[in-house]
């Protein structure tokens, strides 16, 4: 038995075991990186504005995703409760997506317009104000945080590189649509637009 | 999926199957089985311990092929091949399909029968009251509680107090279009701090207050600036959902403070429409069950 050539040689393993776990990830994901049902954003979808961008952030930082999903799985249980399944041609411009695998709270791909801005102005302030059992925690330092109209400008001349159909006066607007509204702002204005643009919402 | 990408997947599935075998019947094959003491791997634990350079044993080895057999079973029964449907025709969008057909199917009648009742008789329907109940406890309770009885912002569903109205079509309005209120920023208009306080203690004397002389200098202003929406006597209207001011129930607040939060900030409460989420059915049933609240 040869197996002490592989043991014993560092770079052939390595070589071989980068083949081996290359294999599944050249058939599995390879073919979708290329397939247009998961790259072509789908109809009614479009790139987030410069405030719901800068929104989306802040519900990245504060790690919103660990308890929130944003993914509807193809069940009745699930189309019931939080609206239409989750398609790849939705979350083409998410970067990265915020599918998630746990659901400490709702699932909140469908949750724009479920509730009204004060609603979500005054749970994300304090959540046992308006629902009691909550265990959601409060984020109240948002209100006080200003979003960077610079940052934003930045962020979205990359997303332009990465290929989002940006437009030039889209990135010159950037940081006149920011200037001076809040993290909450932001974030409310991401919310309030989750899974609203697209055509089918039940 | 492109046909080369068809081809792609569905030729490197198969060959890397195949690989799998011939290296696990290659690897199986080498080497002795306990035959000698020099075929040793040459490693020595607490001095006498040794590794055999032994083949895995053969019922490990049985477990990959079983393995591999169950793999070749699924690729021919399920769409695992590239744009291969699978013998068994499963997909994901199917099977969600026929989960909703049979829900329609067993739900449907259900809704049908209580979409021909009257409004009236459905809010008293033991039956349609149940499910109203469930649909509220899924859908309304955030925003108005559980017991319907609201927060500050919040109307409470279980008073006689409706801004928006309580009959069949106006319920039906409200939850399937929402409805947006907009009380203005009335600050600059009432001239300082002076005139906001003498309108504050104006509006508190509405719902029985004592108004006095600076309480009521405030009522020509509030012939100009609120009786448009709220009606010459504070009564409200419901064209507009400007509340009542005269029945002693504040939607945010009957304190002095929060009324002069109200006065100074505007308000814009607002009902999210429900109609897509819902349905026609569902819409009307829940109506019903907001509307047994108050009978």
């Amino acid at each position: 038995m040869r197996h002490d050539t592989i043991e014993k040689s560092l770079n052939l393993m390595i070589v071989l075991i980068v083949a081996a776990i290359s294999v599944g990830g050249l058939i599995e994901i390879v073919p979708l990186m290329m397939s247009s049902d998961t790259t072509e954003p789908d109809e009614g979808i479009g790139v987030y504005s410069p405030l719901r961008l800068a929104g989306r952030d802040v519900y990245v930082r504060e790690g919103c995703y660990n308890c929130h999903s944003q993914m509807i799985r193809p069940f009745r249980s699930e189309t019931e409760r939080y609206g239409p399944f989750t398609t790849a041609g939705e979350t083409v411009y998410d970067r990265p997506f915020q599918f998630g695998s746990k659901r400490t709270g709702p699932d909140l791909a469908r949750v724009g317009g479920r509730y009204s801005d004060d609603w979500q102005r005054l749970h994300l302030m304090d959540p046992r104000a308006l629902v009691p059992e909550s265990n959601m925690p409060g984020y109240p330092w948002l209100a006080d945080n200003l979003v960077d109209p610079e940052l934003v400008t930045a962020k979205l001349r990359a997303l332009q590189l990465l290929g989002d159909p940006y437009t030039d006066e889209q990135i010159a607007g950037a940081a006149a649509a920011v200037e001076g509204r809040s993290e909450l702002d932001a974030l409310v204005a991401y919310l309030q637009e989750l899974g609203t643009n697209r055509k089918n919402r039940r | 999926m492109p046909a080369f990408w068809h081809w792609f997947v569905a030729a490197g599935t198969i060959v890397f199957v195949i690989w799998c075998i011939w290296l696990i019947t290659w690897s199986a094959k080498q080497g002795p089985q306990n035959v000698a003491d020099d075929d040793l791997v040459g490693h020595k634990w607490d001095g006498d311990i040794e590794e055999w350079n032994n083949p895995a044993p053969k019922w490990w080895l049985y477990l990959y092929f079983i393995t591999i057999a169950w793999a070749i079973g699924y690729m021919i029964a399920y769409p695992s091949l590239g744009n291969y449907k699978g013998m068994l025709g499963w997909s994901q969008a199917g099977q969600y399909e026929a989960e909703m057909q049979a829900a329609t199917e067993n739900y449907e009648p259900i809704y049908e029968k209580f979409a021909a009742m009257d409004f009236v008789e459905l809010s008293q329907n033991a039956e349609a009251q149940a499910l109203g109940k469930s649909l509220f406890a899924s859908y309304c309770t955030t925003c108005h509680g559980s017991d319907a009885r609201g927060a500050a912002g919040y109307p409470n569903l279980t008073d006689d107090d409706w801004q928006w109205g309580n009959t069949e079509a106006e319920l039906l309005t409200t939850i399937g279009n929402g409805r947006q209120a907009a009380m203005p920023v009335l600050a600059p208009a009432l001239g300082g701090d002076a005139g906001i306080d003498n309108m504050v203690k104006y509006v508190k004397s509405l719902s029985g207050g004592e108004a006095d002389a600076e309480a009521m200098s405030a009522q020509p202003m509030f012939m100009a600036l609120c009786s448009a929406c709220h009606g010459p006597d504070g009564k409200g209207n419901k064209i507009f959902g400007a509340p009542n001011l005269t029945d002693e129930i504040w939607l945010y607040g009957g304190s002095t403070e929060t009324i002069r939060e109200t006065i100074v900030n505007g308000r814009n409460g607002q009902m999210p429409a429900h109609g897509d989420l819902f349905g026609e059915n569902r819409t009307k049933i829940l109506a019903a069950y907001i509307y047994s609240l108050t009978q």
